[in-house]
């Protein structure tokens, strides 16, 4: 069998698989953004406790491993009544373990922060809501992005796990199509060629996009 | 079915989790020597002065890099097979691991020989020191301790995504708690015991590389003890 006559027959399934893969990656990069800058502020605060949960959530997710904890929600929180469908679930651990990763990002980025704009906002009689608002946040994402886009580039390789809690996504489909005809160079072969392009053409490009938004946004432009 | 955690079952089968724990120390300690030795391949292929190499492997690295570790195992281990290349899922796992992380270390290899100052290249030259006396006395020594912090995080990376191998049927200790689980049809303490090994092995492990990273800092002079 060509590799057209492979393409024509199996390439429809692998693209419904990819489009999969794409709304996994969008929903859990949603989270796992809002996680990150929740958990990123809360590791900075000076309430003890409030520190202690981030940390605790933080190195919790960071030490154990992403599959563990993937098959933990999916398969361990039944047990709690709690019963997530497979998609959800996977959204919910991969936000969740990038969530963690990504708040050490955010948290660097607010140290970063020249310690000048901290007393400026302070002088200028901002409230500790507003400070952070107006005058920090804005400040971080030419600081975070560079590494964040390395973290989200992770994440779209990491959306492949989520085929082993029955999520239908391009791994999914590879795998299915593997067992059905035994053309395994071809199907894998397929699946990382358009994991490739989906990093190196879209998801990549998109990320430099962002970072040079952020760098003008804050009159650093033309960098 | 009963609900809760149940400790006597806990119990019964940790001694067959603590025997797969040794399987998943070892995938890990393999995958990662390998690793070490892929990386600095890439790193040779980096710095060749062929244009083409230099091309070659680039695209290599970064094509290792975008794409997922899973669909790299199943790609290793039923394609193999087709050309006639019968290896273990032992084995392919390890190559797998080897090559895909070896790529992050070329990284940073690479990182630290640049994180060398060029005025030490140019004292050498000046010394008349031969490029194999500079890199074994000079440079080397100094970009060893810039790479240890880079080194320590992938062998925490790759002994997280160990489990990963059980996708093909290594035994080692997710593959283990699945197999409990499937046999006893309690997942429930199986997973829960997983994460707390990893947590128990790992926290410790990344708390080592980030002293050694202190220490590298304090010992070139960026931080003060």
């Amino acid at each position: 069998m060509s590799y057209f006559a492979f393409l024509a027959e199996h390439g429809t399934t692998l693209l419904l698989g990819t489009v999969t893969t794409i709304k996994v990656l969008i929903c859990s990069m949603i989270l796992y953004v809002i996680i990150s800058m929740i958990f990123g502020l809360m590791r900075l605060s000076k309430n003890l406790i409030i520190q202690g949960i981030a940390t605790v959530y933080i190195e919790f997710f960071r030490g154990t491993s992403l599959l563990v904890q993937l098959f933990w929600v999916y398969y361990v929180l039944p047990f709690f009544g709690i019963s997530l469908e497979a998609f959800v679930a996977g959204v919910v651990a991969l936000g969740l373990n990038f969530g963690a990763y990504g708040a050490e990002i955010v948290r660097g980025g607010i140290l970063a922060v020249p310690k000048g704009q901290w007393e400026a906002a302070h002088a200028l009689n901002f409230s500790p809501a507003k400070r952070i608002k107006r005058i920090i946040i804005p400040q971080i994402f030419p600081i975070i992005l560079p590494p964040a886009a390395n973290l989200t580039v992770e994440l779209l390789k990491a959306t492949a796990l989520v085929a082993l809690v029955t999520v239908v996504d391009l791994t999914f489909e590879a795998k299915q199509i593997n067992s059905i005809t035994w053309l395994s160079a071809q199907c894998f072969g397929t699946a990382l060629l358009i994991y490739y392009i989906m990093a190196r053409l879209a998801l990549v490009p998109f990320l430099r996009w962002l970072e040079v938004l952020a760098a003008k946004k804050v009159g650093r432009g033309n960098v | 079915m009963e609900m809760g955690f149940r400790w006597d079952f806990a119990y019964e089968i940790l001694p067959q989790m603590l025997w797969a724990t040794l399987n998943t120390i070892i995938a890990a300690g393999v995958g990662y020597a390998i690793a070490l030795v892929v990386g600095l391949f890439f790193l040779l292929g980096q710095r060749t002065p062929s244009k083409i190499i230099n091309g070659i492997n680039r695209e290599i690295v970064e094509f290792i890099r975008s794409t997922p570790l899973l669909i790299q195992l199943f790609f290793v281990y039923f394609v193999l097979p087709q050309f006639g290349i019968k290896l273990s899922a032992w084995v392919c796992g390890m190559i797998t691991i080897g090559l895909h992380f070896g790529t992050y270390l070329s990284e940073v290899y690479r990182g630290a020989l640049e994180g060398v100052s060029k005025t030490q290249w140019e004292a050498c030259r000046a010394l008349n020191f031969s490029t194999v006396y500079t890199y074994r006395r000079i440079v080397l020594p100094q970009a060893f301790p810039i790479a240890i912090p880079g080194m320590g995080n992938y062998l925490v990376g790759i002994f997280k995504d160990t489990p990963l191998l059980s996708t093909i049927g290594v035994a080692e200790l997710f593959h283990a708690a699945t197999a409990v689980g499937g046999y006893n049809y309690r997942y429930l303490e199986p997973y829960t015991m997983v994460g707390i090994i990893f947590l128990i092995l790992s926290i410790p492990a990344a708390m080592w590389v980030r002293k050694l990273e202190r220490r590298v800092n304090v010992a070139q002079g960026k931080i003060k003890q």
